[in-house]
């Protein structure tokens, strides 16, 4: 997949989830800081996006996965 | 070979009372945000919680327990001396010895018991009703007396981020005797010890006493890890649940799962797309996390609100520290 099909499920994933507008969603931004991500939402983003990729994202990764561009790098390196 | 007698099995066992104490002091959102940095609406968007019971120094573990037990005595119609067994799930006796169970059963004036603690945390109650089922259907025990009881703030560390909002104390309680029907499904449980540190103690009580460590160990939680094991397994657990008990998510009148956080219930009930016809219990906005507790203190509160059925299935549901779970489908009373 390209970078552009995963930021844009992605965004879905975010909207689903955590009800982030597709608009706010960028590479450079922070899940916490800037989208206001609690960690238990981020705990649903990520089971989603393993459904979504079909990619393993242990529990150990999941800390370094600061920004949207860090969570899409790692699903296309997995997948 | 010797032939030794079993007792009689009998045709069923079911729930014929149940009993709950709340403790008096109610401790709300913006009592406990000062000492984490937080805020109340912090704490019910992440957990659901508005408001939780915190013991006084009168309201004991023994005490709890026994007027939990004496409600749920009342309903079932049963005196003291028919108890043929106390079971206690708790782990928040302030002695690793005696267990708890002994001196409830002393205290409420049933004669000699068989007795003992559970020691399988927010899974421990539906661990010991389980057992108490399968106890009366044997035939070994005509009534079971099974508890759940904490004083959560005996273990808490106020300060501690990652807790301190959630727990809370008190007890409930279930009376277990025979009955012509089944009233109970089979129980699908189980255990994953390899998570043990999800939910643990900052150290044990041997490394405070040699005063390795300086402080008494306290709950410690790993949130987001036990939030995903919880809404990735719990669904299967329900699901296997159901299929023993032989029926569907739309035959339940109640589905009573362990009180942790707002969301887990969500993603859970979210997952299983269960109907708007079965009553999901949501005790956790005003009681906390009770731990051993809180499923027969969500079930009583569910009946308080008339929205339990008396004679259709809840399915309950507990999970955490261990780590364990279980799941079973009881007839309600």
């Amino acid at each position: 997949m390209t970078t552009e099909e995963v930021m844009k499920e992605m965004a879905a994933i975010l909207d689903e989830v955590a009800g982030v507008s597709a608009d706010q969603v960028a590479m450079g931004k922070s899940f916490v800081d800037d989208l206001d991500v609690d960690s238990l939402s981020m705990v649903e983003v990520v089971m989603a996006a393993e459904d979504k990729f079909g990619v393993k994202i242990p529990d150990e990764e999941v800390k370094n996965l600061r920004t949207v561009g860090d969570a899409v790098n790692f699903i296309i390196k997995s997948s | 070979m010797i032939k030794i007698k079993s007792a009689p099995a009998r045709a069923g066992a079911r729930i014929l009372g149940i009993g709950a104490y709340r403790p008096d002091r109610i401790v709300s959102n913006d009592e406990i945000a000062p000492a984490i940095d937080s805020s109340d609406e912090w704490i019910q968007q992440r957990t659901g919680i508005t408001e939780r019971r915190f013991a006084g120094e009168h309201e004991t573990l023994v005490g709890m327990a026994v007027s939990a037990s004496v409600e749920a005595l009342a309903e079932a119609g049963i005196k003291p001396e028919q108890v043929g067994i106390v079971l206690m799930a708790t782990l928040t006796n302030p002695v690793q010895f005696p267990a708890v169970a002994p001196q409830v059963a002393s205290e409420l004036g049933i004669p000699n018991p068989g007795a003992y603690d559970v020691g399988a945390a927010c899974a421990g109650f539906v661990y010991a009703l389980a057992t108490a089922a399968d106890m009366v259907k044997s035939g070994s025990i005509e009534y079971a007396l099974v508890i759940g009881a904490e004083r959560m703030t005996d273990v808490l560390d106020l300060t501690d981020r990652g807790s301190a909002f959630i727990f809370g104390d008190g007890a409930g309680a279930m009376v277990v005797g025979p009955a012509d029907f089944n009233g109970f499904g089979p129980v699908v449980w189980g255990s994953d010890g390899s998570q043990s540190e999800a939910i643990s103690m900052t150290s044990s009580w041997f490394d405070f006493r040699s005063g390795k460590v300086k402080e008494p160990p306290t709950l410690r939680m790993q949130g987001p890890v036990v939030f995903r094991w919880a809404v990735s397994e719990m669904v299967g657990v329900v699901q296997k649940a159901l299929v023993a008990a032989g029926i569907e998510a739309k035959d339940l009148g109640a589905f009573v799962p362990h009180q942790a956080n707002n969301r887990i219930t969500d993603a859970i009930v979210k997952a299983l797309d269960f109907p708007d016809s079965v009553a999901v219990a949501r005790d956790i906005r005003n009681s906390g996390n009770t731990t051993a507790a809180t499923v027969p203190l969500a079930l009583h509160a569910l009946r308080a609100e008339g929205r339990a059925i008396s004679g259709s299935p809840a399915l309950l549901l507990g999970f955490g520290a261990g780590l364990t779970y279980a799941a079973q489908v009881v007839v309600m009373p």
